[in-house]
């Protein structure tokens, strides 16, 4: 069930990012697109009542050095939160050219709205 | 010698944070320490020609850690990059000169290098992603460079296409690990072996197909690359339609296809299908065009049509348990066509430059009579029409003929007519070039145009010369045993990539 409301997500900034007109609202969704993305990601590695994967004194067994059964069963896996931080920085790189394009355009057309901005065309 | 494999990425990537720091006055140096680092890349590439190694990342071993894998198939493309970025590089140097940020231009184009190489490069799925959005920002902010009202309408398109490309792609990257647990090329390979393709698997199999396929610019998807190609610099029109659609389409789709997710006959239709859409279509909008830039913006998506085609096909007498002979005489066809549409295009479009520079236009009906007073474009133009015409003896027959013989040696004569009949029309698209820009009268206001200098006519005509030996890397066995075969070999090989790269690992 949240899959498929993630999904729903991703499928709101596609259609946003297609249909709406306005430059502003394009990136808008866009950047939705990229959210539900991230969250997706950060699910497949969430556990219910799962722990942070930080190895405490308390998980590694005294005498043989290994780590407790328990604490691989419990925690959720860091991978997944590794790559969202990165997918997080491409996306604010690409967030701040967008919208510096955005106000570029702003400046030369005077006008957010594409059907406006046509000047390549064939 | 493998150890220095990371150079490939982090000598452009450093290069490319050092170089803003150069001011306005010291531009000329900037300008020489960017042409040593593509020099040196030139020659690293070559080094490592049928090299083959895998460099592991830190300590970890594979399941774990990060690495590079370099085998044919990376080379070949390494190949390609290095040999389009130099004679970029060199064109810019004097053309570049009627920009005024030119510090910054050749800090991108560096950004853009690495990412590309670190595509072809990387053995992790997740990393090709990263390196892969390194390189389009860099392209989204060159297209935009000139700043004009094109320009930045131009770039804005391309983004939006560029950046749902990169949520597709990672949605897929996020599926597949979902379903296998791993990044790492190799083990999604050995699990989808182990357990054949789950519904999620498949999925991002389609995930990855729309990805790729915009960023290649396969028909469906090309609605960017005719305005976003035209609108950039003419070496940077070079460096997209060259490399940057291969590396960042066409080498992931087939690595991903081939090596990872194994073949299957519905897939191989899919590439098929979208080779010859891409063909037909993209000629056929190409023949239409006055703007000279745009018209070989169209044929880049017809050129790469080709390449899917050759590729496709051979995936196809793969799959359906065809003759070995001519699927990898296909898959040959298709990566040779490649290589050659690298090196013709971009010197095509930097022909362009050189008559865009020196009239000031590139609407062909404003042009004509260029043949007497540029004479060494007008020469290096008609070396890249025949090439990507496909007439004898220039690089782009010999890639077409063995895409003819392979569609004929396995049985599909209509897809041998199609790429016949494509060829023709791109014949014709390219006489018009000859015919309107470069003979007939020379108009009046054209009569002060000078023939271009220096940098730019030794870039050009040092890709036109490799445009007229480049047949020799099939003719002559040695060149084509060192660096065509490998290639094939690693896309015939199929799933056996796993196995190679283990083998590679314990050396």
């Amino acid at each position: 069930m949240p899959y498929a409301i993630c999904f729903l997500l991703f499928m709101v900034g596609l259609y946003c990012a297609v249909v709406k007109k306005n430059m502003v609202k394009i990136v808008i969704g866009i950047m939705v697109m990229e959210y539900a993305v991230n969250l997706f990601l950060i699910m497949l590695g969430y556990r219910f009542g799962g722990v942070a994967p930080i190895l405490s004194r308390s998980d590694v067994n005294n005498e043989t050095g290994q780590i407790m059964q328990s604490f691989i069963d419990n925690s959720v896996d860091p991978l997944p939160q590794a790559l969202v931080l990165t997918s997080i920085v491409i996306s604010l790189g690409s967030l701040a050219l967008l919208i510096s394009i955005c106000v570029r355009i702003y400046e030369k057309y005077g006008t957010f709205d594409i059907t406006e901005i046509r000047r390549l065309k064939g | 010698m493998i150890k220095f494999l990371p150079a490939f990425v982090v000598i452009p990537l450093l290069t490319a944070f050092i170089l803003p720091l150069f001011s306005k006055k010291n531009k000329d140096a900037a300008t020489v320490l960017a042409n040593i680092v593509i020099v040196s890349l030139l020659v690293l590439s070559v080094l490592f020609v049928n090299k083959t190694g895998v460099y592991v990342m830190g300590q970890r071993s594979i399941p774990l850690g990060i690495n590079l894998v370099l085998d044919g198939l990376s080379s070949l493309l390494l190949l390609a990059i290095s040999f389009v970025s130099f004679a970029a590089m060199l064109f810019s140097i004097r053309y570049m000169e009627q920009y005024t940020a030119k510090t910054k231009y050749l800090s991108l184009f560096m950004l853009m290098v690495a990412g590309m190489n670190g595509v072809v490069l990387s053995g992790d799925i997740f990393n090709l992603f990263v390196f892969l959005e390194v390189a389009s920002i860099a392209s989204y902010s060159l297209v935009g460079f000139g700043c004009e009202h094109e320009e930045l309408e131009a770039s804005f398109k391309y983004m939006v296409l560029g950046s749902i490309a990169s949520a597709f792609l990672l949605f897929g990257i996020a599926l597949v690990y979902g379903n296998t647990g791993s990044l790492n090329m190799v083990y999604i390979s050995e699990i989808i072996q182990q357990t054949g393709m789950k519904n999620g698997l498949a999925f991002a199999m389609a995930l990855f197909i729309v990805g790729f396929g915009l960023k290649a610019a396969l028909v469906p998807f090309h609605a960017w690359l005719p305005d976003a190609h035209p609108s950039a610099p003419a070496p940077i029109s070079a460096m997209l339609s060259g490399v940057l659609i291969k590396a960042l389409g066409v080498y992931a789709l087939c690595r991903i296809i081939f090596n990872v997710f194994g073949l299957s006959i519905a897939i191989s239709w899919t590439l098929v299908a979208l080779g010859v859409l891409s063909m037909v279509i993209g000629v056929f909008l190409a023949v239409g065009q006055w703007d000279m830039k745009r018209l070989l913006a169209y044929h880049s998506i017809s050129q790469m049509g080709y390449v899917v085609m050759g590729v496709g096909l051979g995936a196809l007498i793969i799959a359906e348990d065809g003759s070995k002979i001519w699927a990898s005489l296909a898959i040959m066809g298709g990566l040779f066509h490649l290589i050659n549409h690298a090196v013709f295009k971009s010197l095509l479009f930097l022909m362009s430059g050189s008559v865009e520079m020196a009239t000031g236009t590139r609407q062909l009906k404003k042009l004509g009579g260029l043949g007497d007073v540029m004479p060494i474009t007008r020469a290096v133009s008609f070396v890249a029409s025949a090439s990507i015409a496909g007439v004898p003896p220039f690089n782009g027959f010999w890639s077409k003929l063995i895409l003819v013989v392979s569609a004929v040696g396995a049985g599909f004569y209509w897809l041998a007519g199609v790429t016949v009949v494509v060829s023709l029309v791109t014949l014709i698209s390219f006489l018009k070039i000859q015919r309107y820009a470069f003979l007939g009268e020379l108009p009046e206001y054209l009569q002060q145009v000078k023939e271009s200098k220096g940098s730019m006519l030794y870039a050009m005509i040092f890709l036109a010369c490799l445009c007229v030996f480049m047949g020799l890397i099939l003719l002559v066995p040695s060149l084509r045993e060192n660096i065509l075969q490998p290639a094939v070999n690693v896309l015939m090989s199929g799933q056996g990539y796993a196995n190679t790269v283990k083998t590679m690992v314990q050396q």
